[in-house]
């Protein structure tokens, strides 16, 4: 068993944690896959490599380029498809391009991945009620962070400039201190 | 006087609000924390199960499709020899296997048969029978993304649950059994 196993055992919360992040991807794209591959001292196994495709004519090469990088490669989370080296975005690059060649159209292969993998597959999340507070939401902070600018500014600007004079008392105290 | 309980109320604000605004936002932060970005909600939950048919590992000649399973209830775990974590669950599975509950089917993902086999022979083979994906393209039927994943199929060939990531025992004992045990009475 390994350290990270073993460390998964001893504590169950941590062990939930960890035992999530130990979900394994096909071929590792993040260090903490290497991590618990290295950890895990197992001889390593190998995956079956993506099946490779004929080349694609030019204009369907960047058909399937553009779509690539509207569609998130689910293992190395931030990148899209046409930047990931893992293996399933291999596999999902290579599925692309059988739809591609099924006639599907852009948004037919979008739905088809998003049937499977859920909204989190499209790289930019479709405007819908349900996304508008993260469409728009940064807009709104930035509004009502002018509105707070300007209304300071306009009352700051409203009050009577404080002519700087002191009272009998405050001169006294003033005038004792400079005596010291 | 009224100005003066003004002005206090304008300076409890001053504090009350960008105190309010902190708590707010640990708030988030702190449920963020506890979210894992791994688990990504299944879009084929209380979806049918995708139509497949795919060689038995054992005896490639012969096929297993979705229809063959229609009438029970099933688990179908996704794994491979090259999937250190999946040896980490295989015991849960095996001791599954021992209650004779459920039949466990298993999802061979892009992996060689011939590792694959000799991976069951010395851990134990749970499986009922388990099928090759050698490309990989009905595991993206099935939204798979990293292995182990588990799905439990009703009887109408409904996915009822999917859980990415090892099973502990715990996972096994509180989720999978008794949602087995109610899929079979019902």
């Amino acid at each position: 068993m390994s350290n990270l196993h073993r460390i998964a055992r001893a504590n169950s919360s941590t062990g939930a944690a960890l035992r999530a992040l130990l979900a394994e991807t096909p071929r590792w794209c993040s260090s903490l896959a290497l991590v618990v591959l290295l950890f895990s001292g197992v001889q390593a196994f190998a995956q079956t490599a993506t099946p490779p495709m004929p080349p694609a004519s030019p204009e369907l090469e960047l058909r399937l380029k553009k779509l690539e990088t509207e569609l998130r490669c689910l293992v190395c989370q931030n990148q899209t498809l046409a930047d990931s080296p893992a293996g399933l975005a291999g596999d999902l690059r290579r599925e692309v391009r059988l739809l591609a060649d099924s006639g599907k159209s852009d948004e037919e292969i979008k739905q088809h991945l998003k049937a499977r993998y859920g909204d989190f597959v499209l790289y930019k999340p479709t405007v819908e009620s349900k996304t508008w507070l993260l469409w728009f939401g940064p807009f709104l902070l930035l509004l009502a962070g002018a509105i707070l600018v300007i209304v300071i500014t306009r009352r700051t600007r409203a009050l009577p400039a404080q002519p700087a004079t002191l009272s009998d008392q405050e001169q006294s105290r003033a005038q004792k201190l400079l005596d010291e | 006087m009224a100005e003066a309980a003004n002005s206090n109320l304008v300076r409890a604000w001053r504090y009350a609000l960008p105190l309010a605004i902190f708590f707010g936002l640990v708030g988030f932060m702190w449920k963020g924390l506890s979210l894992n970005p791994r688990e990504i909600p299944s879009a084929l939950l209380n979806k049918p199960v995708p139509v497949f048919s795919l060689p038995q590992l054992h005896q490639p000649d012969k096929t297993l499709s979705a229809a063959d399973m229609k009438g029970k209830v099933w688990l179908l775990n996704v794994w491979g020899s090259w999937c250190v974590s999946c040896r980490y669950e295989h015991p849960v599975l095996n001791a599954l296997s021992k209650q004779n509950l459920v039949p466990i089917i298993g999802f061979n993902w892009k992996d060689k048969p011939d590792d694959a086999k000799a991976w069951l022979v010395r851990f134990g083979d749970p499986y009922q029978l388990s099928v090759s994906d050698l490309d990989g393209r009905v595991a993206i039927d099935f939204g798979v993304y990293g292995a182990p994943e588990t799905f439990i199929i009703d009887k109408a060939g409904m996915i009822r649950y999917k859980h990415t990531g090892p099973i502990s025992d715990e996972i096994m004992r509180d989720k999978l059994v008794p949602l087995i045990q109610e899929l079979n009475r019902s």
